[in-house]
């Protein structure tokens, strides 16, 4: 009985901070500005450090995982004798999947802790409390523009990610295997689909992106303002949102792809 | 009593399982530098947190200016924090932002005032703290003591009639401490600003303050002038204005019977 009741307390602590987190959002997000080409500065500011600053580590692991599937579906596509169609494994791998789930996966480690933990630390300083005293809804300050440029930069990522990665299993197949390049490019052309394909692995990674970034700021707000609390909430942050993705991205493959 | 210009009436607080104030009642009278003192850990900086309404009060009413500050709207309360400036302990400038920047940021957001006009109001600003040289540098190159003068010249940047100053003396060198005595003592009168001053520091607050009161235990031990409350005989005062390790607060922190078979390392 004692457990019933327990398990009934967790649920409801749980739907509560659901409830907390989305009040929190709505908020921050849904608001006019009032000073707009402040708030536009202050978005630009935030595009560049969520968004710029992640290209480095979304390009290498795009360019390297287009590599590894290239050799890996070399090797088991030549045995049937059809190794062209490597280029449509990478390009349809790439895209309906491993280019928003990875992304999102790079992103909640690159972008998510780091906006976690400066947050955080920006509690733990009381500079919240001080725009707070000022007047100045931290909401609207620090919290909005850093989740928009977290909604708008992942999508993109995933994009360019994808790219690299069929650049990278283009080198492999055609330049170092052999495969011929007409062969790899005109498959992959007639396999793949804007609206399946291209147009739900972008609207996977829109789903991701507002899970993730939304995730990294609820946490750095509420966050314990300690050193130890700052490190359980970026902690927080990668793990929940790397489970948020994966659930996400189940969820989503069964409503696009599911129905056979 | 004069002119209030806050009124703590009958406020309980508590935060978790801890009772923090019990039915506290103080007034802060307008226009004049008020201290607030206690032993640390007695929520001196809970009580500027519940005048500004960052916090608010399980019972009890808290009124700034005449207006209940918790019965206001989320805009309205902006408003009103407009008339408020506060001296965090930490500083807590923004530290993305230069010196200038910290101060003209109030002003960017709540004034008409063009960019000329801003940065005027900031170099006068930080002329009246000493620290018109340091316009152009990061808070991260700022000394403890030049920090919380920045933030000092950045907390009157709207002319506020409140300002609150959280433990403005702790880990300041003796210089420091009475440049910053110095200051409050300056911006209340030339101002006409209301200060509270929420402090452990015996000596300093003295000597500044118009008025007293000392919380300890949850509860205001003792209200009135400076001279009053050094003249006054209650034992648990003397001990904290004389810093005596033992009396009515004990040495001891009260330990139940069985810690002795508890504590094993």
């Amino acid at each position: 009985m004692k457990m019933v009741a327990e398990l009934g307390a967790a649920l409801l602590n749980w739907l509560e901070s659901v409830g907390r987190a989305g009040i929190f959002l709505i908020q921050s997000v849904f608001r006019l500005p009032v000073r707009p080409k402040e708030s536009l500065n202050l978005l630009v500011k935030q595009l560049y450090s969520v968004g710029v600053l992640s290209l480095v580590i979304v390009v290498v692991s795009g360019a390297f995982i287009g590599m590894v599937l290239a050799l890996q579906g070399y090797s088991i596509l030549a045995k049937f004798g059809s190794e062209e169609a490597v280029g449509q494994l990478l390009a349809l791998a790439l895209l309906r999947e491993l280019g928003p789930v990875v992304t999102a996966l790079l992103f909640a480690g690159r972008a998510g802790s780091s906006l976690t933990a400066e947050i955080g630390l920006m509690k733990a300083t009381e500079q919240l409390s001080s725009f707070e005293m000022m007047g100045v809804d931290p909401l609207r300050r620090v919290i909005a523009p850093r989740f928009i440029a977290g909604v708008i930069c992942l999508p993109l990522l995933s994009l360019i990610f994808s790219a690299t990665g069929i650049i990278g299993g283009l080198i492999v197949s055609v330049n170092w295997l052999g495969v011929h390049d007409g062969a790899f490019w005109s498959l992959m052309q007639q396999s793949v689909y804007f609206d399946t394909d291209i147009l739900n692995g972008f609207i996977k990674a829109v789903f991701f992106s507002v899970a993730v970034t939304w995730i990294a700021v609820y946490q750095g707000y509420e966050c314990v303002p300690t050193s130890e609390g700052i490190g359980k909430a970026t902690t927080r942050t990668v793990v929940l949102g790397s489970l948020a993705i994966l659930a996400l991205d189940f969820v989503l493959t069964a409503a696009m792809f599911g129905d056979f | 009593m004069t002119d209030a210009y806050i009124e703590v009436q009958n406020v309980s607080f508590s935060r978790g399982e801890r009772l923090i104030y019990e039915n506290v009642s103080l007034t802060i009278p307008r226009g004049k530098i008020t201290a607030v003192m206690g032993p640390s850990g007695t929520g001196k900086t809970t009580l500027l947190r519940l005048i500004a309404a960052q916090l608010a009060p399980d019972s009890g009413a808290v009124l700034v200016d005449g207006q209940n500050i918790h019965s206001l709207s989320r805009s309205n309360l902006y408003k009103a924090r407009k008339k408020m400036g506060m001296l965090f302990q930490s500083g807590a400038l923004f530290s993305d932002m230069s010196v200038a920047e910290n101060i003209a940021f109030p002003m960017e957001e709540h004034t008409k005032l063009d960019a000329e006009a801003i940065s005027n109001r900031v170099l006068e600003k930080l002329y009246s703290v000493g620290l018109r040289g340091a316009a152009e540098l990061m808070p991260s190159e700022l000394s403890g003591g030049m920090a919380r003068r920045v933030a000092l010249a950045r907390a009157i940047a709207l002319d506020p009639e409140l300002v609150m100053y959280d433990e403005p003396f702790t880990g300041q060198d003796p210089i420091s401490k009475g440049v910053l005595v110095k200051l409050i003592r300056q911006l209340n009168d030339s101002a006409k600003i209301t200060s509270v001053l929420v402090s452990h520091d015996v000596e300093e607050s003295l000597s500044i303050a118009d008025h007293v009161c000392i919380l300890a235990g949850g509860r205001v031990i003792a209200e009135g002038s400076a001279e009053e409350i050094k003249a006054s005989d209650n034992a648990e005062v003397q001990q904290f204005l004389n810093g005596e390790p033992d009396g009515p607060v004990p040495f001891h922190y009260p330990e139940s019977s069985s810690v002795a078979d508890k504590v094993s390392l």
